[in-house]
């Protein structure tokens, strides 16, 4: 079933045929050339079926029955939190709470950790590059207790301006976040000697790896992060699940996130007790499948291999930025292929972003037009929007060229 | 080529003839489509009898919102405010003479949706503006 792995390098015609949806045409004699990963990347049958034959002969609510489903649904869905976390070398599985995907991780930690921790007065730095799930939150709260937030800005090739970064941190904020790599401009940020200057100036670090965890290998005990959230989604695995990691102490000291079910040791009619890791922050029936097939997605991209499939992206956004780069109009946006993941936002002179999405969709190529959930960052580009051809393990150098006779019909278009 | 970007969109999106800004107006609105970034402003000035004079819009955002926008503020010149407010998306639509889908539905009605909120506030049409 799995898929055979020679040296480091990707047999992508092999994996091409584990993805059932990418066999599909979007119209008569249109093949689907997916270049949407980073929104959401498409599903091997490993995965499908591995939630399929959970339905089909394991499945019962989990940790409260005794019968032989209970516990073989149990078995299956602890099994599942063991494989993710040692996928980013977490010390114990207990430190890995499932989540609904990454932004209710971050959410988690905001209500959580963030309401015991965070008062008027205080600082919380992120960068200019987040996500809107890793700023939202925090303005919520900050509405709320009173904290400031301050943003790090970037250099002109758009990496994480360190100098300015330091001397944030010397404003002395309690919590550091920041996107281990940008959904937008594929920055990849140092996130070791980040966590490291974050440490050094007293902050807990909290890392967004929604954009990375799928993409290359990412270890908290080596980056030693406090903090680490992603979503299944992005990496293979289903909607409706995704992890946070935490620090064991900070995550034994942090009250509940939500109440039910599940996270209680003990209930009276006028007080409860709360249970321990990682039950404590998993009200209510957890999504007992997907977290099945979380685990087959992990080991999937496990079986690949995290350094032959950076490989493989790195090649292709290589490959993707020269190309576009020969486009006239074209203009890029982040910094140069080495220090980025395979993500590509452009714009291309004075047509739209939205039409560029709707042309190329014609050639089946699909491509994400818009904000991508990042308009602050949008605005400090001085963009309303950019096109985003994003790329994922699946993906061939035919489809770049796919991409670009598309960028071609619209030049056509708005001649 | 194409049944979308008929030429009339790409010339209107190219070389629009209402572009620009009132100052001052009669009536000014502002509004965006969140799922792709257009957003659009439409500014009108109205003579004592209560007809639109001058009209302008403003904003970015992709062929279809901005070509509706210019046609659509050509359009209300010369119209009474009641006549606006009976103008229906069906019209606007004929007016672009494109087949749209329901994303691109939602871009080609976003200047109408503005011309509404902006001469009979978001209350009174709360509906109407909801369906655009
Ligand atoms: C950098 C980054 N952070 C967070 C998220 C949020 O992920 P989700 O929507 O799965 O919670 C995304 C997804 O688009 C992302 O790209």
């Amino acid at each position: 079933m799995a898929t055979p792995q020679t040296n480091n390098t990707l047999d992508v015609g092999a994996i091409r045929k584990d993805f059932p949806i990418l066999g599909r045409e979007i119209k008569e004699g249109v093949p689907l050339v997916y270049l949407d990963s980073a929104a959401s990347s498409q599903k091997p049958s490993q995965v499908i079926h591995a939630m399929s034959r959970f339905y089909e002969t394991e499945y019962a609510n989990v940790h409260r029955g005794i019968h032989t489903l209970a516990e073989e649904a149990t078995a299956a869905f602890e099994s599942a939190r063991e494989k993710v976390a040692r996928f980013v070398g977490a010390e114990s599985p207990r430190q890995l709470i499932f989540t609904r995907n990454a932004t209710e991780a971050i959410n988690l930690v905001a209500h959580s950790w963030g309401r015991a921790n965070l008062q008027d007065g205080d600082r919380v730095l992120l960068t200019q590059m987040e996500h809107h799930s890793n700023i939202v939150p925090w303005q919520m709260l900050a509405a709320e207790l009173g904290f400031t937030i301050d943003y790090a800005p970037m250099t002109e090739d758009h990496r994480i301006d360190l100098e300015r970064y330091g001397q944030m941190l010397e404003q002395g904020p309690k919590l550091v976040g920041f996107t281990q790599m940008s959904n937008v401009l594929g920055t990849i940020n140092p996130v070791a000697r980040m966590t490291e200057m974050a440490h050094g100036a007293g902050a807990v670090v909290l890392v967004d790896g929604a954009q990375s965890v799928p993409h290359m290998a990412v270890n908290v005990a080596e980056l030693d992060v406090d903090f680490l959230v992603f979503s299944a989604h992005k990496m293979c695995g289903p909607t409706g699940i995704g992890a946070l990691y935490g620090r064991r102490e900070l995550l034994e000291e942090m009250p509940p996130f939500m109440g039910g079910g599940e996270m209680i040791k003990r209930v009276q009619f006028d007080s409860f007790t709360v249970t321990e890791l990682p039950s404590k922050f998993e009200a209510g029936t957890p999504p007992i499948a997907q977290a099945v097939g979380f685990g087959a997605a992990v080991d999937y991209i496990s079986n690949l291999g995290m350094p032959a499939i950076r490989q493989h992206e790195q090649e292709m956004i290589e490959r993707a930025l020269d190309q576009l780069e020969e486009v006239p109009g074209v203009r890029i946006y982040g910094p140069a292929a080495e220090h980025k993941g395979a993500v590509a936002a452009f714009t291309l002179s004075d047509a739209h972003p939205h039409d560029i999405a709707e042309i190329l969709d014609r050639r089946g190529v699909a491509v994400r037009a818009g904000h991508h959930c990042a308009m602050p960052l949008h605005e400090k580009l001085g963009l309303p929007a950019t096109t985003r051809a994003s790329f994922y393990l699946y993906n061939t150098s035919d489809e770049i060229d796919s991409l670009i006779e598309g960028l071609y019909d619209v030049k056509k278009v708005f001649a | 080529m194409d049944d979308l970007y008929r030429e009339q969109i790409i010339d209107r999106y190219k070389n629009p003839q209402m572009r620009g800004r009132l100052d001052p107006h009669d009536y000014t609105y502002e509004d965006d489509n969140p799922l792709c970034g257009d957003r659009i402003r439409i500014d009108l000035r109205v003579d004592d009898e209560g007809r639109i004079n001058e009209a302008a819009f403003s904003g970015d955002g992709c062929a279809i919102s901005q070509a509706a926008a210019d046609l659509l503020t050509e359009r209300v010149v010369g119209m009474s405010l009641e006549e606006v407010k009976s103008y229906t998306k069906d019209e606007l639509i004929e007016m672009l003479g494109i087949d749209l889908g329901p994303v691109r539905m939602k871009c080609a009605l976003l200047s109408l949706k503005v011309l509404k909120a902006g001469v009979y506030g978001l209350d009174e049409l709360e509906e109407e503006l909801a369906s655009l």
